[in-house]
């Protein structure tokens, strides 16, 4: 850990151009990541912007009947949330499975998104890392990879992205809003979907946002057939435990077939994982355990799973299949 | 030995004498003992598995304002070399595994301490290092004694041919993960040199068993090391020895110039610095008739220890003890590996022993068509199986009958994966748990009465959380006839008469034997009317009955195991226990250790796992959110129970002790559980969501 200065930001625009003016600078949510990853010595900003006092605190509606979920929102107090409950279930689901009481309790939105993965050498600085350290090498490809992506990861990184709340906001199509130094006085709308990106030749970027970007909300657009949504994530522990393979998903029948249908993975790749081509097969079809594995493996037709990871196929698939069973109304196996 | 105290406060369940203090921070942890203007020290680890150090940059530490000094092998005090080569610290500049002590640096924050402990540059030749374990290995060796000084290896008749012979046989390997300790409080020393001599306020398990260690490495008189240590946050093992820390902060502390240093290990220091428990492979073997009766019975065991220091741990021996087979053998083959110093960790031997030995049991059950239960009493044998000694006390067929009673066993429906509930394989499983009786003779204990008319109690015992200040309160007012309030007791201090460590067990056994013995000869010598003044000091003498008997204490688990059919996940709602561990002293701290026992053994079963890569010779999984420790929505009803069993060999307390056997046999419990609700059997430990997802 290095000396840092710490200054708490009054107003957005402030926040923005003290931190886009220095290379140095980092924003400070909750701390629950930021400040571990000082510690360890992975990130080493010398200063510090707190947003958490910015006027991003609260969840308001939007007037087309969705919801604006303030940056600097708690993620208990998300969850807590009366509409997000009824209305995305998913997302409070997704947000109570994650850390622990007291983490969510600091951990705010604009954090949560924006969390680095848990590769334990990305963590441990003595080890080569192509996320920490571009070119060195990636220490889990060939070492301890059990939490590793399955799907779309490139020669440079195989971590994942850790976050529950981005598998939720991904399958609700929701929109990131960010007010960047080149924003001027407006803010970009990015989808959630496309926040967090591949790792390809560059796994040291983990998201679109570039130095001094600032998210300030999160949009949920309305969206009727979430309010029949859940998120399962299946771990190594009941609780306290990053997912192996946690699924988001809503369904909604139209008679006897599926109408619409949203489905996002976590843990299995850079990025939460859209799972568009099984939404495509599953559209239209009826509701059947057979339907949804057909599905589930039309997904991960194409996941290249690492040598200690091959479980993460099998388990993805069967939790679609479950979750899919489960908010359709078939009994469980 | 005048026969069993008789009980007034033993066996009551009054609440901790040491609960206030804690409970409002009052009570002084190592590292929260006030000493004047302490400095910080942080170490510095070495970054590779083997090799050394060829030049150490010290120069962008030093600069830093605030760092009082850098300790290096080229600068670092002298040390007596040849006692213990894990203690030996700074001395050479060889490495012998990663996280090993290569420097510290000591400044007036720990903050700076730390940021200077990151500046400090060190350059290494490296040599090839051998981290790998593995079973196949062709170097593995036979050490010459297993912890603490047991035979390697057993053999009694012909195991090869009776399990050739045999018309049932189980054959399997099974496997146990490396493990930590992870005590909640981490290891900190507090070091203070002064004309007197040094004191070390330390986060230990034994205020004497650290001087004994560590004086002699510094070259010291015992006589002038003082180790205090009023109340420690955990320990497992991990804080029975002493580990290289506790002489760093010693050596810090003789470059401040009578400045107290303050040294707090990080928890992914301690992967590296405390001891582990070594992964295991157990090569089982059991021959039986068709009626389930053991004919052959052996375990071969392979695990590892450090290349700089042995440690051989005992897993073969549980099964020496427990059942009666006229075939029997047990052997321990060692890989000496670049890797961190294993050490104890709870139930050394015990637990990772009744791993395979039990889930074999269970398979001997399928094979010949017996109730696993009815299978473990019928191979109940009439004397200690090793020896031919009598058991002063045994009842493990109590404990499973009791326990079989309690958990509803005989309505399960034999059959593997015939039960499911909402989407979740259901299955019941059952294990045995034992564990010896351990006795250090010459613990000591004084008695006197203060100038305000109270009984003192003074011994150097060690309380780590277990609730030793009220169990020894307790005893020492049986022991004197006087109620509890008029006991006032002093522990944790190489001031007071010497004892061993909270440790196999044997804390309450040992202090209160002592205890026991100091008041006994004090109520001979001054009679019912002692006064102020009046002191006297006692020590605890061989048990005659040792030799004549085999000690120790036995149990039953049973397990509930739920698993996930589509996605594996495995979950534990239920866990009992039914234990006969001798005389209970206090329930209510007795079933906190049982049932927290029990919980580790869960954890054991489904979480813990230090994964190790070879490669660098680290564990990458080093902190809490990674190395997983079961939470409380793991664990769900724990119920310990325990036989009334009247002993009069083992000590006058009638005490087995009771920290070690909750954690020995649950994981085959719960494996034996997860067969039966699944039908896969799995064999290695921790039995995580992948081992049963298809
Ligand atoms: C032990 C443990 C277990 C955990 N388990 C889980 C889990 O199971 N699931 C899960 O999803 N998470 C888990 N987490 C992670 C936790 O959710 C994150 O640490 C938390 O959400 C981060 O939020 P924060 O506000 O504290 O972020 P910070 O630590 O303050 O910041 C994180 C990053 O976001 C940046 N940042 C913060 N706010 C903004 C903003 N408004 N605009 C732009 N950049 C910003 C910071 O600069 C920093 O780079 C766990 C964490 C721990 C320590
Ligand atoms: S997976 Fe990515 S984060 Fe992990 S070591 Fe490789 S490059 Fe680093």
């Amino acid at each position: 850990m290095i000396p840092f200065d710490y200054r708490r930001a009054g107003d957005a625009e402030t926040a923005v151009a003290a931190v886009a003016g220095n290379p140095g600078a980092a924003f400070l949510g909750g701390g629950t990541n930021l400040v571990d990853h000082m510690k360890l010595g992975v990130a080493e900003p010398d200063l510090l912007v707190d947003v958490t006092r910015l006027p991003f605190d609260s969840v308001d509606p939007l007037p087309g009947g969705g919801l604006r979920i303030g940056a600097g929102v708690r993620n208990s107090d998300l969850a807590a949330d009366e509409r997000v409950r009824t209305r995305y279930p998913v997302l409070a689901e997704a947000l109570l499975s994650g850390a622990s009481g007291q983490l969510r309790n600091l951990a705010t939105t604009g954090g949560n998104l924006l969390q680095r993965t848990r590769c334990g050498y990305f963590q441990d600085v003595t080890t080569p890392c192509n996320k920490r350290r571009p070119g060195e090498g990636c220490s889990a490809r060939e070492g301890y990879h059990r939490y590793h992506a399955i799907l779309g990861a490139s020669p440079h990184c195989v971590a994942v992205h850790p976050s529950d709340l981005a598998v939720a906001l991904t399958a609700l199509d929701a929109v990131v809003r960010v007010r960047g130094p080149r924003d001027g006085h407006g803010e970009r709308a990015i989808p959630a979907a496309e926040l967090h990106r591949l790792p390809g030749e560059h796994p040291e970027w983990d998201t679109v946002l570039g130095h001094g970007d600032l998210i300030t909300a999160v949009d949920l657009p309305p969206l009727p057939m979430a309010a029949r949504s859940r998120y399962r994530k299946v771990r190594d522990r009941a609780s306290y435990a990053f997912a192996l393979v946690s699924v988001a998903a809503a369904v909604e029948l139209t008679g006897d077939v599926i109408g619409d249908v949203r489905i996002a993975l976590g843990g299995v790749a850079h990025k939460p994982w859209r799972a568009t081509l099984a939404e495509a097969a599953l559209r239209g079809r009826p509701p059947d355990r057979a339907e949804f594995r057909a599905a589930a493996e039309a997904e991960l037709a194409d996941a290249q799973p690492l040598r200690d990871n091959r479980f993460k196929v099998p388990m993805a698939r069967n939790t679609i299949v479950s979750v899919l069973a489960g908010l359709t109304g078939e009994e469980p196996r | 030995m005048t026969g069993l105290l008789r009980p007034s406060a033993v066996g009551r369940s009054p609440v901790r004498v040491d609960g206030p203090a804690k409970v409002t921070g009052r009570a002084p942890y190592a590292y929260e003992q006030p000493v004047r203007e302490p400095a910080y020290v942080h170490p510095v680890q070495a970054t590779i598995a083997r090799g050394r150090v060829t030049a150490i940059h010290t120069g962008a530490a030093l600069a830093l304002d605030g760092v009082l000094t850098v300790l290096t092998p080229e600068n670092a005090p002298h040390l007596e070399r040849g006692i213990d080569p894990e203690l030996e610290i700074l001395q050479s500049p060889d490495v012998a595994f990663r996280g090993q002590l290569v420097g510290a640096v000591v400044a007036e924050t720990p903050e700076v301490a730390r940021q200077a402990a990151g500046l400090v540059r060190i350059e290494y030749e490296r040599a090839e290092h051998d981290c790998v374990f593995s079973a196949d290995r062709t170097d593995l060796y036979r050490p010459e004694v297993v912890n603490p000084s047991l035979p390697t290896d057993t053999s009694d008749g012909d195991v090869g041919t009776a399990l050739r012979d045999a018309e049932r046989t189980v054959v399997a390997t099974y496997t146990t993960a490396m493990t930590h300790n992870n005590p909640m409080e981490p290891h900190t020393t507090v070091a203070v040199w002064d004309d007197d001599g040094l004191t070390l306020y330390d986060s230990t398990q034994g205020v004497h068993a650290m001087r004994e260690s560590v004086a002699p490495v510094l070259g010291l008189d015992p006589g002038v090391v003082r180790v205090v240590a009023p109340y420690v946050g955990g320990g497992f093992g991990s804080k029975g020895t002493a580990h290289a820390h506790l002489v760093l902060a010693a050596l810090a502390a003789k470059r401040t110039a009578g400045r107290p240093v303050k040294l707090a290990l990080t928890r992914q220091q301690m992967f590296s610095l405390v001891g582990y428990r070594t992964p295991t492979v157990q090569r089982v073997g059991l021959g039986a008739d068709p009626d389930g009766r053991l004919t052959a019975l052996s375990v071969d065991v392979v695990e590892q220890t450090a290349r700089i220091k042995e440690f051989a741990e005992q897993t073969g021996v549980p099964a020496r003890k427990v059942y009666a087979a006229p075939n029997r053998r047990t052997t321990h083959r060692l890989a000496a590996l670049d890797v961190p110093v294993p050490s104890w960790m709870r139930a050394p031997g015990e637990c990772p022993g009744m791993f395979g030995p039990e889930v074999a049991m269970d398979e001997l059950a399928q094979a010949c068509d017996i109730d696993p239960v009815e299978l473990r009493i019928r191979n109940e044998p009439e004397t200690d199986p090793e020896t031919g000694l009598p058991f002063s006390s045994r009842d493990l067929v109590g404990c499973l009958r009791e326990g079989a009673d309690r958990f509803g066993w005989r309505r399960r429906d034999p059959r593997p994966r015939a039960r499911l509930e909402d989407g979740w394989w259901v299955g019941t499983g059952v294990a045995s748990s034992t564990y010896p009786v351990h006795a250090s003779p010459g613990t000591t204990a004084t008695v006197r009465i203060s100038p305000d008319g109270r009984y003192e109690v003074l011994i150097g015992a060690v309380d780590i959380g277990t609730g030793a200040w009220t169990a020894l309160t307790q005893i020492a007012a049986d022991a004197l006839g006087v109620p509890a309030e008029d006991v006032h007791l002093h522990i944790g201090d190489t001031d007071l008469p010497e004892a061993p460590v909270a440790g196999g067990s044997s804390g309450t056994t040992n202090w209160g034997s002592a205890i026991v013995a100091a008041a006994r000869s004090f109520r001979e010598k001054y009679g019912p009317d002692a006064g102020p003044g009046d002191e006297h000091t006692a020590s605890t003498a061989e048990n005659p009955f040792a030799q004549r008997y085999a000690m120790r204490a036995f149990g039953a688990q049973f397990a509930e195991v739920r698993v996930h059919a589509d996605t594996g996940e495995i979950r534990v709602p239920r866990l009992l226990g039914v234990f006969a561990a001798g005389r209970i002293v206090n329930p209510r701290t007795a079933r906190s250790q049982l049932t927290g026992g029990m919980t580790m053994g869960l954890s054991m079963a489904l979480h813990e796992e230090s994964v190790f890569d070879d490669r660098f010779g680290f564990v990458v999984n080093h902190d809490l959110a990674e190395y997983h420790i079961a939470t409380c929505a793991d664990v769900r009803s724990v119920e310990a129970y325990w036989r009334d069993e009247h002993d009069p060999y083992v000590n006058p307390m009638g005490t087995k002790g009771i920290g070690e056997i909750g954690i020995v046999g649950t994981a085959a419990a719960i494996a034996n559980a997860a067969h039966h609700a699944t039908g896969a059997r799995v064999r290695d430990l921790p039995m995580t969501p992948d081992k049963f997802c298809e």
